[in-house]
C-alpha cells in the first residue's frame, strides 16, 4: 500500500510495477521506457550525423543509413515523445483535477504494456534480419517492395503500440470529463489538462486512419491483398492520405501537451496568472480542429491538383493564427512578472524563439509553389526539428525539472540543469539552423552521403558538431537524474514556492490515493487562491474524511500485451506474403504461422474473458487506515525522508 | 458501490447505467470509443470507394454484376431486428426486469448469428465465383470493408454471450447494468454501420 507501511524485496517491487494500475507508477514506467527509446533514437541520429560529417564518408553503409533514418523518426515520434508526454499526463493530470486515479486504471496499464511490447517488437527487427528502411512515412510505393521483414516489423510494431496509444487517449478523455473534483469546471481546468484533453481527442480521431493504413499494408505484404499494387488495380496514394490524415494531427498530439506544460511553467516562474486563459483554451481547441484540415500539405508534390493544393495551403496558414495567440499570451504572461529564471523557466524562455522559428518556416512551406522547391530537402528537416526539438523536447526536459519533486520527491540539480540547458540548446541550434541553408542549397534529405565541393561541407560539419553537443546535453541530463537519487528528499508541498494548480497542494511523497479528501475547487488556480487566503491545510475539502475506494492491481494487461506480441510473429512469418513467396523473406509453414497467430490472440482473448468473468470491484481503504497512513507519512517527512 | 445491494423496480434508479462512478465512466468511455470507431470505418469506406471495380487489366468482376440485393436485404432485416430486440432489453433494464433483459439480449445474439451465417455464405459464394481476397484491389477492399464490419459483429456476439452467461442467474445490479448498456450501444453502432454498407456497397453497387 503506502510506500512507508510495507517493506518489499526487489522481487516485490518488480511485481508491483508489472501489475500496477496506479497512475503515478504507470507514469514512471512511461518515463523509463520513453527515456530508453529516446536514447536509442538519439544514438541512431548521432550515427547518421557522423556519417554525414564529411563528404564521401564510409562510416556506415547506405542500407544501414536507411534503416537508421527510418528507426530514428519512427522511434522518436511513436516510442519516445509520445510515452514521455504520457508520463507527465499520467503523473500530473489526475492530480490537477483532484482525482484519485484515472477513469480506467486497468486500461491505463494495458495502454502502457501494449505500447511497450509494440516498441520492443519494432526494435527486435535489428536482430532479426534488418530494420525497416522506407522512412518513418513508409510510403507504399517504396515499402511494398522492400525485401526482408523490416517493413513487417514496422507495420506490426506500430499496430500494437498504436492500439495502446488509442486506449490511453480514450482513458484521458473520460478521466477529464467525469473525474474532476467539485468546482473544477471546464473553464477552471489548468492548461495542461486542457491540452491533454484536446490532444487525446486528436489521438481518438487520428489513430484509426493509421490503424487502417497499417492494416492495409499488413495484408498487402503478408497476406497477398492488393490495395497498393497498381498492377492489380491498387493505388499507393491511399497510403499517403491515410498516413497523413494520421501524421499531421500526430504533430499536434505531441506539441499541444508541450504547450500545456509551458503554460504551467511560465505562470509559476513569472509569478503571474496565465495571460488570456480563455483565449489559450480557444486556441488549443482551434489548433486541434485545424490540425485535421491540413494533411495534404505533406502531399503538395503528389499532384492532387491546384484546387486541392490551394485549399490545404490556406488552411495550413490559418493554423499560424491560434498558435500566434499562444505565443503572445506566453510573452504577455512573462511581461511585467517577477521572473525567477530557474531551469524549467530557462527551457521555456528558450522554447519561445525556437518554436517561433520552426513555425515561421512551416508557414513558408504552406505556400504550395515554394514547397515544390523545398520538398524533400534539408529545409524540411530543419523545420520539423525546430518544431519538435524546440517545442517538445524542451518541454520534456523543462517539465522533468519542474515536476521531478512531485513524481519522485527528489530534485534535479539546478546548476547541472543550467549547464545541460546551454549545451543542449546551443547544440540544437548549431545542428539545425545551418540545415535551412543546406536545404536551400539543394541538399536532399535522406541521402547517406554527398560529393565534396558543392558548398555543403562546412555546414554539414557544423551540424554534426551540434548533434554531438546535443548528445552531451542528454548525457548530462541522465547524470542529473542519477544524482537526484542521492539528493535531499523534498518532503513538503509546493516545491517551487509559487505553485498555482492542485498538484502543488499535495505534500510529497504522495500517498497512493493522492488526496485524502476530494478538494473543493473555488476558482482558476485553486491552490493559489487558498494560499492567498492563508490556508495552511493546502486545500479546503469537498467531503469529510471517509473510506477511499481504489482499484485492484492486475497482471492481465501485461499478459494480454504478450499475447498480441506473440500473434505479431505469426503474421510476420506468414507464408502467404509476396516476399515469402518470392523467397526474399523467411517464413514459417502455414500451420506454424497460424498457430502463433491464433495462440497469441487466443491468449489475449482469454485474458479478456477472465477480466469480464471475474468481478473487479476494487477495495476500500478505511477511514482509520487513511488516518494511519497520513500519520506515518507525516512522521516519514518529519524524519527527513529516512525510514 | 455494493454489488450485493438488492433493488426492487421501485428503488431501481431511473438511469441505472450512469448511477455509479464506474457506470458513468463506462457510459462516456463507450461513446468516445464509438467516435473513434466511426473514423476507422470512414477510412475503410474511403478506401473501398477509391478501389471499387478496380482490378488487373481485363477483370470481369464489377459491383454491378456481383452483388445481389435479396440476400443483402435479408441480412439487413436480421440486423435491424436484432437492434430492435436490444432496445427491448434496455427497456426491461429500466424496469429492473432481469429476465426480460436476458431473453431479449439472447434474441439479439440469435439474430446476429443469423446475420453472420448469411455473411459467411455470401463470402464463400464469392470465393467460389473466383472473387477471392487476393483476386484484385476491388476484392481486397470489399472483403476488408464488409469483413471489418463482420469482425465487429463477431466481437459483439462474444461480448453479449459472455455477459449473458456471466449474469444469467444473478439479476440486475449497478455493476452489470452499465455493462449491458455499453454492449447494446455497441450493437446499435454495428447496425448503423451496416446501413451505410448496405447503401454504399450494395445499393450503389447494383445501381452502378
Amino acid at each position: 500500500m503506502s510506500s512507508v507501511a510495507k517493506k518489499k524485496g526487489f522481487g516485490g517491487h518488480v511485481w508491483d510495477y508489472l501489475t500496477t494500475v496506479d497512475h503515478k507508477k504507470i507514469a514512471i514506467l512511461y518515463l523509463a521506457a520513453g527515456t530508453l527509446f529516446f536514447a536509442i533514437a538519439g544514438f541512431e541520429a548521432l550515427l547518421m550525423r557522423i556519417q554525414l560529417m564529411i563528404p564521401n564518408n564510409d562510416f556506415i553503409s547506405a542500407g544501414l543509413f536507411n534503416e537508421l533514418l527510418t528507426m530514428h523518426g519512427t522511434t522518436m515520434l511513436f516510442l519516445a515523445a509520445t510515452p514521455l508526454l504520457f508520463a507527465f499526463m499520467n503523473a500530473i493530470v489526475p492530480l490537477q483535477i483532484g482525482a484519485r486515479d484515472v477513469a480506467f486504471p486497468f486500461l491505463n496499464a494495458l495502454g502502457f504494456w501494449l505500447f511497450f511490447f509494440g516498441a520492443v517488437f519494432l526494435h527486435l527487427s535489428f536482430f532479426m534480419g534488418g530494420a525497416p528502411d522506407a522512412g518513418w512515412t513508409s510510403y507504399a510505393s517504396l515499402s511494398l517492395y522492400s525485401p526482408g521483414h523490416g517493413i513487417d516489423f514496422y507495420v506490426l510494431g506500430l499496430q500494437i503500440s498504436g492500439a495502446g496509444t488509442l486506449i490511453s487517449g480514450i482513458n484521458f478523455i473520460v478521466t477529464i470529463i467525469t473525474m474532476r473534483a467539485p468546482g473544477m469546471t471546464f473553464m477552471r481546468m489548468p492548461l495542461f489538462t486542457w491540452t491533454t484533453l484536446v490532444s487525446s481527442t486528436l489521438i481518438l480521431f487520428a489513430f484509426p486512419p493509421l490503424t487502417v493504413g497499417l492494416f492495409l499494408m499488413l495484408v498487402d505484404r503478408m497476406f497477398g491483398a492488393n490495395f497498393f499494387d497498381h498492377t492489380m488495380g491498387g493505388n499507393t496514394i491511399i497510403w499517403e492520405h491515410l498516413f497523413w490524415i494520421f501524421g499531421h494531427p500526430e504533430v499536434y498530439i505531441l506539441v499541444l501537451p508541450a504547450f500545456g506544460l509551458f503554460s504551467e511553467i511560465i505562470p509559476v516562474f513569472a509569478r503571474k496568472r496565465l495571460f488570456g486563459y480563455s483565449s489559450m483554451v480557444f486556441a488549443t481547441i482551434l489548433i486541434g480542429f485545424l490540425g485535421f484540415m491540413v494533411w495534404a500539405h505533406h502531399m503538395f508534390t503528389t499532384g492532387l491538383g491546384a484546387t486541392a493544393n490551394a485549399i490545404f495551403a490556406v488552411a495550413t496558414m490559418a493554423i499560424a493564427v491560434p498558435t500566434g495567440m499562444k505565443v503572445f499570451n506566453w510573452i504577455l504572461t512573462i511581461w511585467g512578472g517577477s521572473i525567477k529564471v530557474t531551469v524549467p523557466m530557462l527551457y521555456a524562455l528558450g522554447f519561445i524563439p525556437s518554436f517561433v522559428a520552426g513555425g515561421v518556416t512551416g508557414v513558408m512551406q504552406a505556400t504550395a509553389p515554394l514547397d515544390y522547391q523545398l520538398h524533400d530537402s534539408y529545409f524540411i528537416v530543419a523545420h520539423f526539428h525546430y518544431v519538435i526539438v524546440g517545442g517538445i523536447v524542451t518541454a520534456l526536459f523543462g517539465s522533468a525539472h519542474f515536476y521531478w519533486p512531485i513524481m519522485f520527491n527528489r530534485t534535479l540539480s539546478e546548476k547541472l540543469g543550467v549547464l545541460t540547458f546551454w549545451v543542449f540548446f546551443i547544440g540544437f541550434h548549431l545542428t539545425f539552423f545551418v540545415q535551412h541553408f543546406l536545404g536551400l542549397m539543394g541538399m536532399p534529405r535522406r541521402v547517406f552521403t554527398y560529393m565534396a565541393d558543392q558548398g555543403w561541407d562546412t555546414f554539414n560539419f557544423i551540424s554534426t558538431i551540434g548533434a554531438l553537443m546535443m548528445g552531451v546535453g542528454v548525457i548530462l541530463l541522465v547524470i542529473n537524474v542519477l544524482l537526484s537519487i542521492k539528493s535531499a528528499p523534498v518532503n513538503r508541498r509546493d516545491y517551487w514556492g509559487d505553485g498555482r494548480s492542485l498538484e502543488w497542494a499535495l505534500e510529497t511523497p504522495l500517498p497512493f490515493y493522492n488526496f485524502k479528501q476530494t478538494p473543493l475547487v473555488r476558482g482558476y488556480d485553486p491552490y493559489w487562491i487558498e494560499k492567498q487566503e492563508g490556508n495552511k491545510e493546502g486545500m479546503v475539502y469537498a467531503e469529510p474524511l471517509g473510506d477511499i475506494h481504489m482499484p485492484n492491481n492486475s497482471i492481465l494487461p501485461l499478459v494480454m500485451s504478450i499475447g498480441t506480441f506473440i500473434a505479431a510473429f505469426g503474421a510476420l512469418y506468414s507464408p502467404w506474403g509476396d516476399q515469402a513467396i518470392a523467397g526474399t523473406a523467411e517464413s514459417l509453414s502455414a500451420t506454424g504461422s497460424l498457430a502463433l497467430l491464433i495462440g497469441g490472440l487466443g491468449l489475449t482473448v482469454a485474458c479478456m474473458i477472465i477480466r469480464s468473468f471475474k468481478d473487479d470491484l476494487g477495495f476500500h481503504v478505511h477511514k482509520e487506515e487513511v488516518i494511519q497512513i497520513e500519520k506515518e507519512l507525516a512522521e516519514f517527512r518529519a524524519k527527513g525522508g529516512k525510514r | 458501490m455494493d454489488i450485493n445491494q438488492k433493488f426492487t423496480p421501485q428503488s431501481w434508479p431511473q438511469h441505472s447505467e450512469t448511477a455509479t462512478m464506474e457506470g458513468k465512466n463506462k457510459f462516456v468511455g463507450i461513446w468516445i470509443f464509438l467516435a473513434s470507431d466511426t473514423v476507422l470505418f470512414a477510412s475503410v469506406f474511403a478506401t473501398y470507394l477509391a478501389l471499387k471495380d478496380q482490378g488487373p487489366a481485363g477483370m470481369e468482376f464489377t459491383a454491378k454484376g456481383l452483388f445481389e440485393l435479396p440476400l443483402a436485404f435479408m441480412m439487413t432485416m436480421l440486423l435491424l431486428t436484432s437492434s430492435l430486440t436490444s432496445v427491448y432489453a434496455m427497456y426491461h433494464m429500466k424496469n429492473h426486469n432481469a429476465k426480460g433483459v436476458i431473453t431479449w439480449m439472447a434474441m439479439t445474439v440469435i439474430l446476429g448469428l443469423g446475420f453472420l451465417g448469411l455473411e459467411i455464405y455470401e463470402f464463400v459464394h464469392y470465393v467460389h465465383l473466383g472473387f477471392g481476397y487476393t483476386q484484385s484491389a476491388f476484392s481486397s477492399a470489399f472483403f476488408t470493408l464488409v469483413g471489418t464490419h463482420g469482425l465487429h459483429v463477431v466481437i459483439g456476439l462474444i461480448w453479449i454471450t459472455g455477459l449473458l452467461i456471466r449474469n444469467a442467474k444473478r439479476g440486475l445490479n449497478l455493476y452489470n447494468a452499465p455493462k449491458f448498456f455499453a454492449a447494446s450501444l455497441y450493437w446499435h453502432f454495428i447496425d448503423v454501420v451496416w446501413v451505410f454498407i448496405f447503401t454504399v456497397v450494395y445499393l450503389m453497387g447494383v445501381l452502378g
